[in-house]
């Protein structure tokens, strides 16, 4: 092994070495060292400074009692008068501050190199020794070795103690179940009991609408000219009553949970350049294919339609979908195409989901079993 | 006439008598020692300690630095914000917002933003320094690791830094997801897919930390416990401890006139170490302070709120988040199907691999290098990149790798502005993200080794001068004229190489060595890494060497001189005639 010993402390000079240090310089003094004139300058130089500096926190708070934020909020570039001036004071407060201070250093103040011995990081052998003994002293003094059965049990309990905490973090959230795979899309088409003047009577709720997102009008199928493609939500965001659905189930975080999976993109193309895949023969209504605008990489709304092709680009990672070849990734990450969703006309003309997405929308995850897909199995 | 000597040691015109503020000064320095033994204290860390000076040394203290403007700036924040995920309407004073339902804690950062005044400048230098900080931290990593400061005894505080980066970087993104707009609230979503492509506990994970189905309403007050408290925390005692070991090992110090191994050469913590890093504190926080008075970053309220249904093109993480975005686009679409399972390849390699894997590699790299020089001396003179050939080149391979990653982020950026097919982008990155790096090794390798070998032939042969000489016969020469003591000294203070050899002894008797079969194939690879590390290395003359090349080039100058003295290159006209 070539170990190489630790360096000597001696200062002997290697017979090796081509050049022996030559030593620290000599010191020179500055300008400001031997010239009043030149020392009295950088004096005044520096109380100037620090002039500037209270003169910029005046101004400061001249800036905060004279410019209004909230009225202002448009100019200089969106920032604001006050936002700027603030900002610009307070840097020039700040600045002139430090700058004084490092000149102060740098001219005025002594510049001589100082040195310092090193000494090496390991303590010295007795304070080890000592430390050493110590600590042998003070394990053998616990019994440790000699009592395996306190031993062991301490460590069983030490382990097990670390479950409480654990066990406690279950209540941070409810568990996954099912919900990742199903939609409030689903709400619409079921059958549901309900209690009609004392009587129990079997409703068959009408099939989910399709509604233009934020204004929430649903769509029908005449409204869409081709190559039209429209953002949509399920009509049970806008119209909860009419699905048998509360208010509650469709307002604050429930709402975000719903358009996080429910959020939908309409297409209208040419019905023949539509490749109806196997078991999707019956998915689009005149050219008008429905697909999740959650892509299935991480996460992000797709947004981004390339007309001629009918894809559909992720603006976060750039996968590429074909909405004309089942949602088919023609490009990027995401590794499963985007979920379409079955549709057709209800009686009055509008565009509704003839059932939930066959799949689970969204970011794939660990227990998102592929061969459960309905599209799989040619439903 | 004043001697220079008497003027240095008094830096100043005017004989140096107590005034009456040094006296003031001593009597509350005697009553505070009297009561908490500060001089005691002030054994182990005298106020005269010496700080050597460079200006590379400044690196960490800017990051240092940007984290005191951010506990600042972010005392300020807490007392305006409200991480609440409750909807309300907005009624502030931004306009295009007024009316529209956004969480509480978006609608607060609007009110900080247009309501409070300094708010939107408090915030926007939060954001600065936190760019700054991280920004700072690796510039500062990539400083200590050409110059080899984290070689022994320095390990410790590299592994600290290390963890430094890692959770500067959470702290980042948690803060960043506050507000709670639409821009964050697609990086968080982006969160939420990372979590679930986690094998086994992936789903799990994602619904406790949301506390249910995402978005929930938990997500923004839980990292606001994390940032502001957790975080911080963890963070201000590991800088702490990072200081601490500063000064206990003492700075590195550059090799010059003077410099060794044993001592550390520079000016005293009291005044001049404490008024330069002092002012450079203002400096920064008035960098920052113009920062955010002038340059917008981050406009949430251009964003709006959070809704999951909506994106905007060209959406960017912050910049520090950049490579691991960058990976996660141009990662091939591979996901596995199998035994009714999941496993997301295209998001476990890009996120939950490649990181920490890079984290941790970082890490080691002190311990390998060690293992492979088995050098176990203590080193506190600072290496030039160009002599440390390989470790260089191991930073330029693993820069190259983040920058072509980080460049994969904003590979839609790059794609508008400068016309280019985004695929052709994407497959290029492809490769390049594989190639680039072990071209970067090459490169800078030899590219060091060069240098040396420059450096050498400046020191064996002197400097080139530019003045040609012809000689009688007609050829030319340039005339080198001999470095000064100093340059050469420099040039020289760096230890001598050996390559390891696996035969256990240098001289190759072919003795073999203790150990079984895994100990000599141990020894193989490290013999290999050895010559890898060190066998291309110029290693600096011996006094011989150098003794005799001087003298040599002694005579080809004199030679030169010769020639000009009688040749046709003497300038002016010939006095000969």
């Amino acid at each position: 092994m070539t170990t190489i010993e630790p360096h000597g402390h001696g200062g002997q000079l290697d017979p090796e070495e081509p050049i022996p240090n030559p030593g620290l310089p000599v010191h020179q003094p500055r300008p400001t060292d031997v010239d009043p004139a030149k020392e009295k300058r950088a004096e005044i130089q520096i109380a100037a400074l620090f002039g500037l500096s209270a003169l910029c926190t005046v101004l400061f708070v001249v800036a905060y009692f004279t410019y209004d934020v909230g009225d202002s909020w448009h100019v200089i570039g969106g920032l604001g008068a006050s936002t700027v001036a603030l900002g610009a004071t307070l840097a020039g407060a700040l600045l002139f501050i430090g700058i004084a201070i490092i000149q102060w250093a740098r001219k005025l103040m002594g510049d001589h190199e100082l040195v310092e011995a090193r000494h090496p990081s390991y303590s010295e052998e007795a304070d080890r020794e000592r430390a050493l003994a110590d600590l042998k002293i003070g394990y053998e003094e616990t019994g440790i070795a000699r009592r395996p059965l306190v031993r062991n049990s301490a460590l069983a309990a030490l382990g097990l103690v670390s479950i409480g905490p654990l066990v406690m973090l279950r209540d941070l959230g409810t568990l996954p179940g099912d919900k990742l795979e199903h939609t409030i899309w689903g709400q619409g088409g079921r059958e549901i009991k309900i209690v009609e003047n004392g009587k129990e009577v079997t409703v068959q709720v009408p099939k989910m609408r399709i509604s233009r997102d934020a204004i929430g009008t649903p769509i029908l199928a005449s409204d869409l000219e081709i190559g039209d493609l429209v953002n949509a939500q399920p009509e049970a965001l806008f119209n909860p009553g009419r699905y048998y659905l509360e208010h509650a189930d469709v307002e604050g975080t429930e709402l975000q949970i719903h358009k996080s999976k429910a959020s939908l993109i309409l297409l209208r193309m040419e019905p023949a350049d539509i490749k109806p895949g196997k078991g999707r023969e019956d998915w689009d209504v005149n050219g008008i294919v429905a697909y999740s605008k959650i892509c299935t990489h991480v996460g992000c709304p797709i947004s981004l339609n390339e007309r001629t092709t009918h894809h559909l680009l992720c603006p976060c990672h750039q996968s590429t979908f074909d909405l004309a070849d089942s949602g088919r990734v023609v490009f990027g990450p995401a590794g499963r195409p985007l979920p379409q969703l079955p549709i057709e006309i209800d009686e009055q003309g509008y565009l509704v989901a003839q059932s939930d997405f066959t799949e689970p929308v969204g970011p794939s995850y660990w227990e998102r079993d592929y061969e459960r897909d309905r599209f799989a199995e040619g439903d | 006439m004043m001697k220079t000597a008497d003027v240095a040691s008094t830096n100043g015109t005017e004989p140096a008598t107590p005034k009456r503020s040094a006296k003031a000064a001593g009597a509350v320095a005697t009553w505070a020692d009297e009561r908490l033994g500060l001089a005691k204290a002030t054994k182990g860390m005298s106020l005269r300690k010496v700080f050597p000076d460079h200006w590379s040394f400044m690196l960490g203290e800017i990051a240092l630095w940007s984290f005191v403007v951010l506990l600042l700036t972010g005392v300020f924040l807490t007392l305006f914000f409200d991480p609440s995920m409750a909807e309300v309407q907005y009624n502030g004073s931004y306009d295009p917002l007024r009316g529209v339902h956004m969480s509480r804690a978006m609608a607060s950062t609007l009110e900080i933003s247009f309501d409070v005044r300094g708010g939107l400048l408090m915030r926007q230098m939060h954001h600065w320094a936190a760019m700054i900080f991280i920004a700072a931290m690796m510039i500062h990593l990539m400083r200590v690791f050409l110059t080899g400061a984290f070689r022994k005894p320095r390990e410790v505080n590299w592994l600290i830094g290390c963890l430094l980066l890692l959770l500067g970087t959470i702290e980042g993104f948690t803060g960043y997801s506050l507000p709670d707009d639409l821009l964050s609230g697609t990086g968080v979503r982006a969160a939420d897919g990372f979590m679930k492509a986690s094998p086994v506990i992936g789903t799990y994970m994602s619904f406790f930390l949301f506390g249910g189905e995402f978005p929930g309403d938990q997500i923004i007050p839980r990292f606001y416990a994390i940032h502001i408290l957790l975080i911080p925390g963890i963070l201000l005692a590991l800088i702490t401890a990072h200081l601490i070991l500063v000064v206990y090992h003492k700075h590195t110090h550059w090799p010059g006139p003077g410099k060794t191994e044993d001592n550390v050469v520079g000016p005293p913590l009291m005044p001049i170490y404490m008024a330069k890093a002092g002012g450079f504190f203002f400096i920064v926080f008035g960098m920052t302070a113009l920062l955010g008075g002038l340059f917008t970053l981050n406009p949430v309220w251009k964003f709006g709120p959070y809704d999951p249904s909506k994106v905007t093109a060209g959406s960017q993480p912050d910049w520090y988040m950049g490579w691991p975005d960058g990976l996660l686009r141009i990662i091939p679409p591979w996901e596995t199907h199998i035994w009714g399972v999941t496993l997301s390849w295209n998001i476990m390699l890009p996120i939950l691999i490649a990181p920490p894997l890079l984290l941790m590699v970082l890490m080691a790299l002190p311990f390998i290098e060690a293992w492979v020089t088995g050098d176990k001396r203590e080193h506190h003179l600072l290496q030039r990149p160009r002599n440390a050939p390989t470790r260089t080149a191991v930073m330029a391979a693993l820069v190259t790798f983040y920058g072509l990653a980080w460049a994969a982020g904003g590979n839609d950026i790059i794609a508008i502005k400068m016309h280019l097919s985004i695929n052709q982008i994407t497959y290029f990155l492809r490769a390049a993200i594989i190639i680039g790096p072990i071209l970067a090794f090459i490169i800078a390798r030899r590219w060091c080794i060069s240098l040396q070998r420059h450096d050498q032939e400046k020191l064996l042969h002197g400097y080139e001068t530019g003045v040609i000489v012809r000689s009688p016969d007609g050829g030319y020469a340039e005339k080198h004229l001999p470095i000064d003591e100093t340059k050469a000294y420099v040039l020289t203070a760096r230890d001598r190489e050996e390559v390891y050899s696996p035969n256990g002894s240098a001289d190759g008797t072919g003795v073999a060595a203790p150990g079984g079969k895994r100990a000599e194939v141990t020894r193989k690879i490290r013999a290999k890494l050895s010559a890898l590390m060190f066998a291309d290395n110029v290693q600096k003359p011996t006094a011989e060497e150098l003794h005799e090349a001087q003298h040599h080039s002694e005579h080809e100058l004199h030679e030169l001189e010769h020639h000009i003295a009688t040749g046709p290159n003497k300038h002016g006209p010939s006095s000969d005639h």
